[in-house]
This record gives structure tokens, C-alpha cells and sequence, in this order.
């Protein structure tokens, strides 16, 4: 597996509903630690993405995430690469902020208090101190957002991928976010329109009906993007 | 309002009490109401569960609503039988049904959610050799009553949107975006326990 650490690529990868092409031909080798996929609704930035935890499966050709193929294996593409979703209430499967968290762990082996342990621990990291016991449906948008981030984080994955995860969010609470993930150990796959928030990102990849037909550092990425919905 | 809304946070007898423990003591409770026909020993049950609120501590502000709902609902049933059968039927009934929902509230009133899954896969731990996953259907048990309040929430919504369009009588207005929604709910739950690895066989 050395030389394939650290890397997500794509091969010759198409993906189609039935007739309806929704991505075709996409060769990208990411190995970079902050990555963002831009695109408009439809152009399939999203699917690209759940591709790399295998919720997809390319029709054509392969994808590898650190050598491994999310189409064989994957429970253990799954177990390196955590997925943070639009919408948090759905991701949200137990009824207080630590269940659910700890609910992550519940294959680890750790005994039931050691869970919950771990769980307070991660939501005070990330700034849900003292929310363990709160309802998690009653959280504020910016703090499910937040709760659905530590559901993952608990589990240490080494690559995050977000699907748009600050479109629901406040300005305030999207700055926050990115911030956030800016500062993770782990390497981040993120889908968004929020095009101010990608400064900090060392590739920006523009899809668009598909294709990659940008691929570049944000400003220049951003700016073919803007130039393309003019 | 909600079963996951209805937890009353707590250290009463009755709180710390095992999760496992109150649910068969609720079951018994509501079998001896079905058994005893004496309209005082009835009584006498009613009370024993009316004392368990102040027990509890349940405020009285989560008491009222469902006070109002079981007198409703004792006075409807009680003129009903009453007019079919007559008074004495007609008392025991709705001291059976008093109790035995007066003691499910109590339950929900007490015992968290996640105590209840607990006690469900501890329960079924000693299945686990016949093929029954005792976390799956702790899971289930979980994502049942999450569904309640998620639900609930999409059917307001599209109610309030039905509104603002004016078509509060209309069912399609209703049903179509309401199932819609659901399924779309349904998918992305599905992708997302998914992502957390459930589904993974180790």
C-alpha cells in the first residue's frame, strides 16, 4: 500500500442514472490536505463525493482512497473516511448530543461509559461543552451541524468529506464551520457554493455538467467559476 | 408533543430506578387493571399511580396537558358506556384506562430513550445465538421513536406551507410534498447511517 498513502484518486470515472450521464471521464489525483469541489445543483460535485466513501459506486472506471477501492472494500474505505452531510437533522440518529455521538463507537469494543466518555470529550473540543445531555433535535442549526461533525470526528477518520455542509448555516455559523475544519488533523474533501469561504483551500476543483473544467488554487478557480454562471 | 420530548430530568426513586425493571413493573400495573373487575380496588390503583407524580417531581405544567387529555377523553368514554351498558361498566373503564395511561406517561415521564434501547439489547442479549442482532433492534427501537418527532416536524411544515398558499383543506397539498420529504428523509438517513458504518459487517 506505500505510495498510495495519503492519495484519493480517480480513474476513468463515470457515473450514470439509467440514461441520464451524471458524471463522465473524471481523472483527479487529490493529495492535498484541503480540497474543494464547486460546481452549480446538478453538476455532480456531490455524487463525485460519495464516491469516496463508496455511498456511490462508479459505473465506469475506479476510484482509490489511499489504495483502496471503495467498491471492494468498503467497510474499510469507511472506517478512514468520515461524511458530513447537508442536512444535519438527518444524520442525527439518537435523541441527546452524546447518544449520538457515542453512538458512533458503538462497534469499538469501548465499554458503554467509556463511550459516553469520549462522546462529552469530542462535543467539548469542538465547542458543545455541556450539551451531552441536551435533546440534539433541539440544537440550533450551526450547533447539529456541529454535533453531526463531532459523530464523526470521534471515530479520528483520516480524510472528512462535507456534502455542502454550510448551506443551511448563518453567515456567522458557516465562518465558524470552515474555520473548524481548517484546524482538523484529518484532510478535507469539501462540496459548497459558499465560494468566500475557500481562502484557505490548496485546490479548488470546478465541476460543471460532469467534467472537471477547472481545476486550480481558489482565486483562479473561483473566477472561471463566477465567469461560467455569468 | 413528543415521546422524545417527554423526558422530565430527574433523581427521583422513580428516575433511578432500571429501565428494565420499570417497563415489566408498567406491564404488570397494566395487566392487574385488565384482571381486577371491583371498581374500589381500581380506584386504589389510579391513586397508587397518581402518587407517582409528586413521587417523581413531574412539574406541574407537563402534568396539565395530560390531565386535560384523560379527563377529556374519561368523560367521553364514560357517557358513552354509560348510555350503552350502564354506570358501574362504565366506571370501571375508565379507571382502567386512567391507570393504564397515567403509568405508560409516568414511564415516559422517567426513563430516557437511550436506558429504554439498553434495556431492549440487554434484554435480548441471550437471542444473539440464534441469529437476532440485539443492536439492530435496539437500533430500530431508536430510530422508531426518532421518526416520531421527525415526522411530526415535516407534516407541520408542509401543513404551514399549505397554509401560505391557501390550501389548508386541500389532501394533495398535503400528501405530496409530505411523502415526498419523507422518502427524501428516509434516503438521506439511509446514506447517512451508511456513512457511519452501519451495514459493515466485522
Amino acid at each position: 500500500m506505500s505510495g498510495h498513502e495519503g492519495v484519493i484518486e480517480f480513474e476513468g470515472v463515470g457515473h450514470a442514472y439509467g440514461d441520464r450521464v451524471v458524471l463522465e471521464g473524471i481523472d483527479l489525483t487529490l493529495t492535498e490536505r484541503r480540497v474543494a469541489f464547486v460546481g452549480l445543483n446538478g453538476s455532480g460535485k456531490s455524487t463525485l463525493a460519495r464516491m469516496i466513501n463508496g455511498l456511490v459506486l462508479p459505473t465506469s472506471g475506479r476510484v482509490r482512497v489511499d489504495g483502496l477501492d471503495p467498491a471492494e472494500s468498503g467497510a474499510a474505505v469507511r472506517r478512514k473516511v468520515g461524511f458530513v452531510f447537508t442536512n444535519p437533522d438527518s444524520q442525527i440518529v439518537m435523541p441527546t448530543a452524546g447518544e449520538d455521538v457515542a453512538f458512533s463507537l458503538r462497534r469499538s469494543g469501548l465499554s458503554r461509559s467509556e463511550r459516553a466518555r469520549r462522546a462529552a470529550e469530542v462535543l467539548a473540543e469542538h465547542g458543545l461543552d455541556g450539551y451531552a445531555d441536551h435533546p440534539a433535535h433541539q440544537l440550533s442549526g450551526g450547533q447539529k451541524q456541529l454535533l453531526a461533525l463531532c459523530g464523526m470526528l470521534v471515530l479520528d477518520p483520516d480524510v472528512l468529506v462535507c456534502d455542502e455542509p454550510t448551506t443551511l448555516l448563518d453567515l456567522r455559523n458557516k465562518r465558524r464551520f470552515v474555520e473548524l475544519l481548517g484546524r482538523l488533523r484529518q484532510r478535507v474533501v469539501l462540496v459548497t457554493h459558499d465560494l468566500d469561504l475557500l481562502d484557505d483551500f490548496e485546490r479548488v476543483v470546478v465541476i460543471d455538467d460532469g467534467r472537471v473544467v477547472a481545476d486550480d488554487e481558489p482565486a483562479p478557480a473561483v473566477k472561471y467559476y463566477r465567469d461560467l454562471v455569468r | 408533543m413528543t415521546p422524545l420530548g417527554l423526558y422530565v430530568p430527574g433523581g427521583s426513586l422513580l428516575h433511578r430506578l432500571p429501565a428494565g425493571a420499570k417497563f415489566l413493573g408498567m406491564l404488570v400495573l397494566v395487566t392487574v387493571t385488565v384482571l381486577l373487575g371491583s371498581p374500589v380496588a381500581l380506584g386504589a390503583v389510579c391513586a397508587v399511580v397518581a402518587l407517582g407524580y409528586p413521587l417523581a417531581r413531574i412539574p406541574w405544567n407537563r402534568v396539565w396537558p395530560l390531565l386535560r387529555t384523560l379527563l377529556l377523553l374519561a368523560v367521553v368514554i364514560g357517557v358513552l358506556q354509560t348510555w350503552l351498558l350502564d354506570a358501574r361498566s362504565a366506571g370501571v373503564t375508565v379507571l382502567r384506562l386512567v391507570s393504564a395511561l397515567g403509568a405508560a406517561s409516568l414511564f415516559t415521564f422517567t426513563t430516557r430513550i437511550d436506558d429504554v434501547v439498553a434495556a431492549i439489547e440487554r434484554a435480548l442479549g441471550p437471542l444473539q445465538r440464534f441469529g437476532v442482532r440485539p443492536d439492530r433492534i435496539g437500533l430500530l427501537v431508536g430510530l422508531t421513536l426518532q421518526a416520531v418527532t421527525t415526522l411530526s416536524g415535516i407534516a407541520a411544515s408542509v401543513r404551514e406551507a399549505a397554509r401560505a398558499r391557501g390550501a389548508e383543506r386541500s389532501v394533495v397539498a398535503f400528501a405530496v410534498p409530505f411523502l415526498v420529504r419523507t422518502l427524501k428523509h428516509a434516503d438521506e438517513l439511509g446514506d447517512a447511517l451508511a456513512a457511519r458504518g452501519e451495514g459493515d459487517h466485522r
